[in-house]
């Protein structure tokens, strides 16, 4: 069976089939995967996802994956937590939590776009993957080439966080720390991608690889009950995400899985590094690229690929962007972590943190169906909030220690305020 | 100035082969305008139809982008490097 997909410029339009290639060598605009909807819509069949696992691969026939592919590893299938206590707080009546703190094997989103990069690499028969990454991709491209038996090697800026080198490390991939920012790091992988045969799942793989996206917002419809929500409350670094989202939903109104409805697609951002969201509120036709300065390095691109994109499909969807500083991101990491039991990285605080800032701006609705999408998982970023929690004083293993310490423990433990 | 221009593998086909073009010029879009008289094929692919450098093509003077450094007016100095450099990869959280 021919393939039902191929890359096509955004642009320009210009069909290009499938290559490890990622923008359009007539205008070098970026290219997307395309699909035959009319094909798509004879193959993928509603009812035989009730005999698939809840994982990305049960959405197989809306991916970019090659004849033949043995799906590797579980991926994906994250819970989408539907809040009580947050809900509460705010006043909303359904809000949900999408949560890919708990997406396998790495414990980020990023592992569901590696999925369809590394079998798209599979097709190209690459032997080597790579990337440029502040962290979560790294570690999601390490784990999974040391599944599937590629070689990797990763490019990011040298002062990443401890956790994230090491989480990318263990695998045994090779790690290249490059001086200077993320924006600097992608320039070089650009120029290398340019020069040696690699797969680099970000670069020339990237078609391929943000299609994997779209599988969180496929899940996001499923665990609605078939329906898309109200709002979608989403981070963005290179902006990516938020448009693969709006392309899932589209492909399942298409295809007649869910009723078409208007959806508002909020962007969320540090104000450390905002360009797409500073966009956004000031107006601005395009974005400005900023020098990051933010403890939410995972969202720290400043000259991000898919802003304009992102841009656009804010304005058009009638939704915002919004930004939060460093010290709101620690109160929302604590926030989510208090009151729903979800410890998510530096990227959920700005998400959850922008969702109260939309809420107190009136852009949310309390009767809304609001999905707020945590993207990492907060063991990855402790040292950001570590300063938060100073060590107790250790006790004596003695009752009568236990009861000095309560009596000294009169004061009511600090709660988060939302 | 001497500066030196490094062309992208996919642009080389409007430049003979060529990945580099070293020209005089006072300020990075005075580079610019040099390479693509040079090469006429490369100008709708350097600026859109509004004159401006296309949106998805990143310029770089060294090892910085041109818009933190006033934009296409910078000015360039003998021995700099002027980068294009497709804008492909981001979102890499």
């Amino acid at each position: 069976m021919p393939d039902i997909y191929q890359l096509r410029c955004r642009e320009c339009g210009k069909l290009w089939g499938n290559a490890p290639r990622s923008f359009c060598e007539d205008c070098f605009s970026p290219l997307e995967v395309s699909y035959d909807y009319q094909a798509l819509k004879s193959i993928a069949v509603k009812a035989d996802l009730a005999r698939r696992d809840f994982n990305m691969w049960r959405y197989a026939e809306f991916l970019p994956l090659p004849e033949g592919f043995q799906f590797p590893n579980s991926v994906g299938g994250t819970p989408l937590v539907a809040s009580r206590h947050l809900a509460k707080k705010w006043g909303l009546r359904n809000l949900y939590f999408k949560n890919d703190a708990v997406c396998f094997p790495s414990l980020s989103f990023k592992d569901r776009v590696v999925a369809t990069a590394l079998a798209a690499a599979q097709r190209f028969r690459f032997k080597t993957v790579g990337c440029s990454s502040t962290g979560n991709l790294a570690n999601a491209v390490a784990a999974q080439s040391a599944q599937q038996g590629f070689d990797a090697c990763v490019f990011i800026p040298a002062d990443l966080e401890p956790a994230k080198i090491l989480n990318t490390a263990v695998y045994g991939a090779r790690i290249v720390r490059i001086n200077g920012n993320y924006d600097h790091v992608n320039r070089l992988c650009a120029q290398i991608a340019d020069r040696f045969q690699w797969g680099l799942v970000n670069v020339n793989l990237r078609p391929y690889y943000s299609e994997g996206s779209k599988t969180h917002g496929f899940e996001i419809a499923e665990q609605l009950g078939w329906r898309l929500p109200d709002n979608v409350v989403v981070p963005m670094a290179g902006g990516s995400l938020i448009t693969k989202i709006a392309k899932a939903f589209g492909e399942l109104v298409r295809l007649g899985w869910v009723e078409e409805k208007p959806v508002k697609f909020f962007g969320a951002q540090a104000t450390g590094c905002s360009p797409i969201a500073s966009a956004v509120k000031r107006g601005l036709a395009r974005f400005e690229p900023q020098k990051p300065d933010t403890i939410a390095r995972s969202l720290a691109i400043g000259n991000p690929a898919d802003g304009p994109f992102a841009i656009k499909l804010i304005r058009e969807s009638g939704g915002w962007a919004e930004d939060i500083s460093d010290r709101e991101i620690v109160e929302s990491i604590q926030l989510l972590a208090e009151t729903e039991g979800i410890f998510a990285e530096t990227a959920g605080g700005v998400t959850a943190g922008v969702t109260k800032k939309l809420l107190r701006e009136g852009r949310i609705g309390s009767n809304d169906t609001t999905v707020v999408c945590i993207t990492g998982n907060g063991l990855k970023t402790t040292d950001a909030i570590v300063a938060e929690y100073p060590l107790t004083e250790a006790i004596a293993p003695k009752l009568e220690a236990f009861e000095a310490y309560l009596d000294a423990q009169l004061v009511t433990p600090a709660v988060a305020q939302g | 100035m001497a500066v030196t221009i490094e062309i992208p593998t996919a642009f080389r086909r409007f430049t003979d082969g060529s990945p580099k073009l070293d020209c005089n010029a006072a300020t990075v879009a005075e580079a610019l305008s040099i390479l693509t008289s040079q090469y006429p094929g490369l100008s709708r692919h350097v600026r859109d139809d509004s004159g401006q450098i296309r949106q998805f093509l990143n310029v770089y003077l060294n090892d910085e982008d041109i818009r933190f450094l006033g934009g296409e007016e910078c000015a360039v100095k003998a021995g700099d490097k002027v980068l294009l450099v497709p804008s492909i990869a981001g979102g890499s959280r």
